[in-house]
């Protein structure tokens, strides 16, 4: 899979999350969960469906490598 | 034979519109078994049916909006004959009376002779309506919500524009605006508040929470939420002067837990619908609880039991919230637990300063139910529960 098909899917799974939020305009080196409003839960459904589609279990010590958009898409295409 | 009728779904709610049959009649009905669905300020609630038999005719058509205590739907129970159904109640509604949550009595403001209930003045205060002109059916001639509504309609009163269908979601936030504030304001005027913190060093629990999720997929972890859940679930249970509700006859302490949550709606608003039995729960089953609730509830869907029975409410601010928050109690409970974002500060441990993870707790309480001795000894109860996660 792509860098490009990573961050779609990233995008898409964020979407189902905050789906009032416009990620066209989301800021790639914003804090993620700052910028778009996700308590534990939220990061956790993220985290649960970047597992079914990606296959990628990331470890709550990795939760900050997730930080940013751009460093998630890295960490993301890394693990995968 | 019973009567299914709309449930009170919480202090602030008069009415209801019936938006979906779950069941028709002839089919059989377990007790839990959600028949209904029902649109209330506080969006789409699954109303569960509290006895066992068939369902034997429908009262009330989707799309109606009755008050509280109206007969929705006949059931009877097995080997009954059909009886005959008392005529529901026209819309203007009497007086309404619900078994827990009792809508509040009209109570007079200052400055204003007109008796009308909370959300009846909120309704008034946001469409210009003049109160004094409105005839009240509550209780002693009280202005109730319908009241206002009905005479929004027709007298020609400034009436609110239709709900553009693209905004479903600002449309529902107002009406839910309109219920937090009129439970609010009964809460404030009318329950003798009193506050109390204590910093509860988490340290430990942090620890033992990364530990026990380091090796488990997502979906298996468990957040320090589930833990403050159970640690105030099982603390109240000891404590029944903060487990209960204050009803017309005084308090009367609960006999199970039921642990409201705090639940911040995205795009705002905030539901606290109950986990039943919190007390009794394993520290897992907490977890997965209240991460069914959390998702159900910003899907817009939970269910009547969930809304109308919470014993007491815990509001935990989340890893990223405050440091602390001063709570507001949800009538007619007697109590509300906060639990701030937890943070590193400097402590006097043995004599040293070292750094440790600490959670302000605070407790919002009822002086008609309960003291601030006890209430420290409650929130002390918590802390140390917090101290020792692998005992929840």
């Amino acid at each position: 899979m792509t860098r490009d098909e990573i961050q779609a899917i990233l995008i898409e799974e964020i979407g189902n999350i905050a789906p009032e939020a416009d990620l066209t305009a989301l800021d790639p080196e914003a804090d993620l969960r700052e910028a778009l409003d996700m308590d534990s839960i939220s990061f956790l459904n993220l985290l649960i469906a970047l597992g079914h589609r990606l296959g990628v279990q990331v470890p709550e010590k990795d939760y900050p490598k997730l930080a940013t958009l751009r460093l998630a898409v890295a960490y993301l295409a890394a693990a995968h | 034979m019973g009567l299914f009728c709309m449930p009170s779904l919480g202090a602030d709610m008069e009415a209801g519109k019936l938006v979906e049959w779950l069941k028709q009649p002839g089919d059989s009905i377990a007790s839990g078994d959600i028949i209904a669905v029902v649109e209330t300020q506080k969006g789409a609630i699954e109303i569960e049916a509290f006895e066992t038999g068939t369902l034997d005719q429908l009262l009330v058509p989707i799309g109606q909006t009755v008050p509280v205590g109206t007969p929705l739907a006949a059931i009877r129970g097995a080997g009954e004959a059909p009886v005959a159904i008392p005529a529901a109640p026209p819309m203007p509604a009497a007086p309404i009376a619900a078994p827990l949550m009792q809508v509040s009595p009209a109570t007079p403001t200052f400055g204003s002779a007109v008796k009308a209930s909370p959300a009846a003045r909120k309704f008034a205060e946001e469409h210009g309506i003049d109160l004094a002109g409105v005839t009240g059916s509550g209780p002693e001639g009280a202005i109730v919500f319908v009241d206002v509504e009905t005479a929004s309609r027709a007298g020609g009163m400034p009436k609110p524009a239709a709900p553009a269908p693209a905004k479903p979601a600002a449309a529902g936030l107002e009406g839910m605006r309109a219920a937090i504030g009129a439970a609010m304001s009964r809460s404030k005027r009318e329950i003798p508040h009193y506050y109390l913190g204590h910093a509860a060093d988490v340290t430990t629990a942090t620890a033992w929470l990364a530990q026990r999720n380091a090796d488990c997929a997502p979906q298996d972890r468990i957040l320090f939420s589930a833990l403050l859940l159970k640690a105030v679930a099982v603390s109240l249970a000891g404590f029944p002067e903060f487990n209960g509700h204050f009803g017309k006859d005084g308090y009367v302490a609960a006999k199970s837990v039921h642990l409201g949550m705090a639940i911040a709606l995205r795009g705002g608003g905030l539901i606290a619908p109950a986990i039943h039995d919190a007390d009794k729960l394993s520290l897992a089953e907490a977890m997965t609880r209240l991460h069914d609730l959390v998702n159900r509830v910003r899907a817009g869907r939970f269910r009547s039991s969930e809304m109308s029975d919470p014993t007491a409410t815990l509001t935990s601010l989340g890893e990223r919230g405050a440091d602390w928050v001063l709570p507001v109690i949800y009538p007619p409970q007697v109590a509300i637990v906060g639990a701030g974002s937890p943070v590193e500060e400097p402590r006097v441990v043995d004599g040293q300063i070292v750094p440790r993870t600490i959670c302000h707790l605070t407790l919002g309480a009822d002086h008609r139910a309960s003291d601030g001795h006890r209430g420290a000894l409650l929130l002390r109860a918590i802390a140390e529960r917090l101290q020792k996660p692998e005992a929840l």
